[in-house]
């Protein structure tokens, strides 16, 4: 079978996979988004017992693979508690908390990278470390932080495809089936591959637009 | 009536990972050889009355900037006791926000917000702390970058502005607080010098339109001119103060003669 054939005959379940991987990918984001907010805030507060709980996730996270946390959220915490989750929620929640944790560490770097001079104005004129933060501090983190946030996204978007072997139809795990039927392996990850490719430039372009709209001179 | 600052036996020291960062800060050697604590402050006592002008003086890592930052405790307080419009500084109760709300500070790298315009780094504090509504708070802006000479930038962003500029800036945003009290950390020592004059001229209107102004400067001639009281100190300590005239003039401590003639 040629490449082409190989599209005609499945191009339905390939862009239906492709949108489950991008449906994968933007709710792991969100959430770890959050994560990521909550966590890096956590690291660069006075509060050593917020520090802590951050070091600790930030710590696990990185040290177990994203495959180990799959398996864990996806068989382990079903026999354990007894509930059973949905195979996107359990990817979900492991790849949230995967990207979270990364995400914690360059929104740490973020305000650690805007001048202690920025809070120490907002602070001599009243406003609270809330505020501070808010108003003054992470605007100006935010522009330093895009580059690796995007780098941050493109590595979700890839890692999507290790919860394939937690039986999401995403690109990879429909990939197999495709194989499994006509043992064209070679072409169906070729275009599979492309099809990445495809969507992780356009991420970049638009990154890269964003990024250049909202940088402003020092 | 009460001090306007009434500070007692205020002490300051900095722990180990501190130390690098104030070193750091003051732009000295980054290593420090004893690993314990570094006292800064070694017992302060100033009282400050309403619509005095003092300006400190003395040589770098004497403390000036330090003792200034423990007035709005941008620095923790290790021992003593600063009481400022009648609220304790030390005080864990005091509601530090309100009180700072009262006392403007200006920085010796000016600090301003880089992304936001003129307008909106002097409407910042007024608007979110509720004191004024947006048209308000705008028309005062506008009314403070006009004492400052510089109502044809309100619209500019910071790094479109000189340093004399943002300087003025600066003060105008601390202004829009209605400070009682304003505090100068070095205003003008990252300025060119042609821009120093700019800068001491709007100082020099505010203190004689009756602001408490506590100045922590290494321009000899606008402590003389302005201040009511120069204090100077040295390792920590006030080794001696007085009239501009009696320090610059008369200055009666060794070591006070020594650093005059060094910087005079």
């Amino acid at each position: 079978m040629s490449i082409i054939e190989i599209i005609q005959e499945n191009y339905l379940v390939l862009l239906a996979a492709l949108g489950k991987t991008l449906e994968l990918t933007f709710l792991s984001l969100v959430f770890a988004s959050v994560l990521g907010l909550i966590f890096g805030l956590f690291n660069v507060s006075k509060s050593r017992v917020l520090h802590i709980i951050a070091n600790v996730y930030i710590s696990i996270i990185r040290g177990v693979p994203l495959i180990v946390l799959g398996f864990f959220t996806y068989f382990g915490v079903p026999l354990a508690t007894g509930i059973k989750l949905d195979g996107l929620v359990a990817g979900v929640i492991a790849l949230s908390l995967n990207a979270g944790a990364y995400m914690a560490e360059i929104v740490r770097g973020g305000i650690q990278s805007v001048d202690k001079g920025q809070m120490e104005a907002a602070r001599s004129l009243g406003l609270s470390y809330g505020k501070s933060m808010r108003k003054v501090v992470l605007p100006q983190a935010i522009r330093t932080m895009i580059p690796s946030i995007i780098n941050q996204f493109i590595i979700t978007l890839k890692d999507t495809s290790i919860l394939s072997v937690i039986g999401l139809p995403e690109l990879v795990k429909q990939a197999q089936i495709i194989i499994s039927r006509t043992f064209e392996s070679f072409n169906t990850w070729a275009i599979v591959a492309v099809m990445y490719l495809i969507v992780i430039t356009i991420l970049s372009v638009v990154a890269k637009k964003v990024e250049r709209r909202i940088s402003y001179a020092k | 009536m009460p001090s306007k600052v009434s500070v007692r036996g205020l002490k300051k020291s900095f722990g180990f990972s501190e130390v690098l960062s104030h070193k750091k800060r003051s732009g000295k050697a980054a290593l420090s050889k004893n690993f314990g604590v570094l006292e800064v402050l070694k017992g302060m006592d100033v009282e400050i009355e309403e619509g005095e002008v003092v300006c400190l003086i003395g040589p770098s890592g004497s403390g000036k900037s330090t003792f200034l930052r423990c007035l709005n405790r941008l620095e923790t307080i290790t021992g003593g006791e600063v009481i400022v419009d009648g609220y304790s500084m030390t005080d864990p109760t005091t509601d530090l926000n309100k009180v700072r709300e009262n006392i403007g500070m200006v920085f010796q790298h000016f600090n301003l917000f880089p992304h936001l315009s003129v307008l909106d780094n002097i409407t910042l504090a007024p608007v979110e702390l509720k004191k004024m509504d947006k048209e308000a708070a705008k028309a005062k802006a506008l009314d403070l970058l006009r004492t400052v000479g510089l109502e044809d930038k309100a619209y500019a962003f910071p790094a479109q502005l000189s340093g004399g500029q943002k300087q003025r800036v600066a003060i105008a945003r601390a202004l829009a607080m209605d400070p009682d009290i304003m505090l100068f950390d070095e205003p003008t020592s990252a300025l060119d010098p042609e821009m120093v004059g700019e800068v001491l001229n709007v100082m020099k209107d505010l203190a004689e339109g009756g602001m408490t102004m506590v100045v922590v400067t290494h321009e000899i001639g606008f402590a003389r001119e302005v201040s009511d009281r120069v204090i100077f100190m040295d390792g920590g300590v006030i080794v001696e103060e007085g009239t501009p005239d009696e320090i610059f003039n008369h200055p009666q401590n060794p070591r006070t003669i020594d650093f005059l003639n060094k910087v005079l």
